[in-house]
C-alpha cells in the first residue's frame, strides 16, 4: 500500500471515529418528534360507528426536547446518521474511487430505481388504470372517496395490453412486440413536442423578437434606454440565426454577422455556465449546512 | 408485422396528436392519449427495474469483478420497492380509517418516506452537489483567453459568477452612485458587478438564448416529421432481434 494511501485511511478512519465520539458525547445528530394522536371515525353508514387511533410525529428542534409530550425519535435520528453518511461517502470520491462511495453509489442504483418504480405504480398505474378499469374495487381498496356511479373505461384496455407488450422486451423470445407500445411512446412525444415547441420556442420567441427598433413615450420623447435594449436584443438574435445558417456560405457580409452571432453565444455560454456552477454550488452549499447543521450541530 | 405495424402506430398517434391542436374533435383523443403516455411511462419504469434486475443478477452468478455491489443494489432495490408497493407505516386516511390501503403512500414517517428523505433526497442532492467540484476543475483548466470568443465567455462568466455573490458587494459596493460626467445618465454605481450580471442576463443572453430556442424547435419539429413520417426508423432497430 502507497505511503499517501495509508495517511489518508488513517487520516479517514481517526476523523469518522472523533466525529462519532465527538457526536455521542455532546449530544448531538438527535432528532426529536412531538406525538400527534389521531382520531378517526369509521366512514361506513351501514355498519356500527367504530374509532380508531394512532398517532403520527412532527420533527422539533433539539431545544425543545425537554417540553412536555416531545421524544426521541430512533428512526429519525438513524436517518440523518444515514444521511451524514451518504453524503461523506459520496464526498469520498473527491480523495478517488474507493469501497465506501461504491457502495454508496450501489444502493444509490437500487433505492432509486425502486423508488421510481413504486411512484410510477401509485400514481399512474394504481390511479389511472386499475381505479378506471375495476372502480368498484378501487373503491374498497385504495380510493373510498371514489364516486360510486363510475363505471369501467374499457378503452383502458389499450394501455394495459401496450403495457403488457412493453414488459415483453424482458422475455428471450419475441421482444420484438415491444416494438409496438415503443412506437406508441415515440408517436405521441413526437406529436405533443412538434406542437409545443413550435408555438412556444418558434413562434414565442419570434413574436418576442418583433419589438420597435426606437421606442417613444407618450409625449414623443426618445427612450434610448429602452431603444437600445431592443436594438441588442434584434441584433443579436438576428445575428446569431445568421451563424446557425448554414445554407449559404459564411463571406463578406454574413461572415461578419455571424461573427458577431458567435459573440452573442458566447455571451450566453459564458453566463449559462456561471449559472450552471451557481447551481452546484448552491446544492454543496446546501449539503454542507446539512453536515454541520443538522448532522453536527455546530 | 415488426416493421409496418409500429411505424403505422407511431403515425396514427402522433398525427391524431397534431391534429388536437387544430382539430376540436381530436382533443379528447389527445387527453386520452396523454393518458395512455404516462401510464406507458410508468411501466417502463417497470421494465427498468427489470432490466436492472437481469443485469444484476447475471454479474452476481458469474461473479464478475465486483458482484459484492451488485447485490448490494439488489438488496437495496427489493427493500425500498417492499416498503414502498406494501405501504409500510402508511396509516390510512383519516376520512376512511377503516380502509387500510387508503393512505398516502409518502406520508410522512413511513418506511418509504423514511428511504427517500434519508436515503434517496442527500444521494441525489450530494450526487449533485460533486459535480460543482469538476465544473470548477475543469473550467480552470480549459477556459483560457485564447481569442476574441474565449475571452467574451470567460469574462462574462467571471462578472455573472461574481455578480450574483457576495463578492460583488465586496468588490464594487463603494461605487459611488455619481455620475461620471455631467447631469444624469451612467453613473459610477451602474458599474457594480450585480447590475452588470443583471444587464447581461437581461438584454445579452436573451438573443443567444433565443437563437438557440428557435434552433431547437425547427431540429424538434423536423425530427418528429421525419419519424412521423417514416423516414427515421432508428427506433425500431435491426431485424435481427429475437
Amino acid at each position: 500500500m502507497k505511503q499517501s494511501t495509508i495517511i489518508w485511511t488513517l487520516l479517514m478512519v481517526f476523523g469518522g471515529l472523533g466525529l462519532i465520539s465527538v457526536q455521542l458525547f455532546r449530544g448531538k445528530g438527535e432528532v426529536y418528534v412531538r406525538e400527534v394522536p389521531v382520531e378517526a371515525k369509521s366512514s361506513s353508514k351501514t355498519s356500527p360507528e367504530q374509532t380508531y387511533r394512532w398517532s403520527t410525529y412532527q420533527e422539533v428542534s433539539a431545544k425543545e426536547k425537554d417540553d412536555p409530550g416531545i421524544s426521541f425519535s430512533y428512526s429519525r435520528t438513524l436517518g440523518l446518521w444515514v444521511s451524514a453518511f451518504c453524503t461523506l461517502a459520496i464526498f469520498s470520491f473527491l480523495y478517488g474511487d474507493n469501497p465506501l462511495y461504491k457502495f454508496t453509489e450501489s444502493v444509490f442504483v437500487g433505492v432509486s430505481a425502486a423508488y421510481a418504480m413504486v411512484v410510477g405504480f401509485w400514481t399512474e398505474i394504481v390511479t389511472n388504470l386499475y381505479a378506471k378499469l375495476l372502480p368498484g374495487m378501487a373503491r374498497m381498496s385504495f380510493f373510498p372517496d371514489m364516486e360510486s356511479d363510475v363505471q369501467s373505461d374499457l378503452l383502458y384496455l389499450i394501455p394495459l395490453v401496450l403495457s403488457v407488450l412493453l414488459l415483453w422486451r424482458l422475455a428471450p423470445k419475441g421482444n420484438w412486440i415491444a416494438r409496438w407500445p415503443l412506437a406508441f411512446f415515440i408517436g405521441a412525444t413526437a406529436g405533443i413536442r412538434l406542437i409545443s415547441y413550435l408555438e412556444t420556442d418558434f413562434i414565442g420567441q419570434l413574436q418576442s423578437t418583433i419589438m420597435p427598433f426606437i421606442v417613444f413615450t407618450a409625449d414623443g420623447s426618445l427612450l434610448w434606454i429602452k431603444s437600445l435594449r431592443n436594438t441588442v436584443v434584434i441584433v443579436g438574435v438576428t445575428s446569431c440565426m445568421v451563424y446557425f445558417f448554414f445554407s449559404v456560405e459564411h463571406e463578406g457580409i454574413v461572415k461578419y454577422i455571424s461573427r458577431l452571432g458567435i459573440w452573442f453565444l458566447m455571451i450566453t455560454f459564458g453566463a449559462s455556465f456561471a449559472y450552471t456552477v451557481m447551481g452546484r454550488i448552491a446544492l454543496l452549499s446546501a449539503r454542507l449546512d446539512f453536515l454541520f447543521n443538522d448532522w453536527l450541530g455546530i | 408485422m415488426k416493421r409496418t405495424v409500429p411505424l403505422l402506430i407511431s403515425a396514427v398517434t402522433g398525427f391524431i396528436l397534431i391534429g388536437t391542436a387544430f382539430i376540436p374533435m381530436f382533443e379528447e383523443w389527445g387527453n386520452d392519449a396523454m393518458a395512455w403516455f404516462n401510464l406507458l411511462a410508468a411501466f417502463a419504469f417497470i421494465l427498468g427495474g427489470g432490466n436492472l434486475l437481469k443485469m444484476q443478477l447475471q454479474k452476481i452468478s458469474a461473479q464478475q469483478a465486483g458482484w459484492g455491489y451488485a447485490a448490494v443494489t439488489l438488496i437495496a432495490f427489493f427493500v425500498t420497492l417492499f416498503v414502498g408497493l406494501a405501504k409500510v407505516g402508511v396509516h390510512p386516511n383519516a376520512k376512511f380509517p377503516e380502509f387500510s390501503w387508503s393512505g398516502n403512500y409518502l406520508e410522512v414517517g413511513s418506511a418509504f418516506w423514511w428511504f427517500f428523505e434519508y436515503i434517496f433526497t442527500p444521494l441525489s442532492a450530494t450526487m449533485f452537489a460533486l459535480l460543482a467540484f469538476y465544473i470548477s476543475s475543469a473550467a480552470f483548466r480549459a477556459f483560457r483567453a485564447k481569442n476574441t470568443e474565449a475571452t467574451i465567455l470567460l469574462i462574462i462568466a467571471v462578472i455573472v459568477l461574481l455578480g450574483r455573490t457576495y463578492a460583488s458587494e465586496w468588490l464594487t459596493g463603494g461605487f459611488p452612485n455619481e455620475p461620471i460626467f455631467g447631469e444624469g445618465g451612467i453613473t459610477y454605481s451602474d458599474f457594480k458587478l450585480d447590475h452588470l450580471s443583471q444587464i447581461i442576463m437581461d438584454d445579452f443572453t436573451t438573443p443567444g438564448m433565443r437563437a438557440i430556442k428557435i434552433g431547437i424547435a425547427l431540429g424538434v419539429a423536423s425530427t418528429s416529421l421525419k419519424v412521423l413520417l417514416g423516414v427515421d426508423r432508428s427506433y425500431l432497430g435491426s431485424d435481427q432481434e429475437a
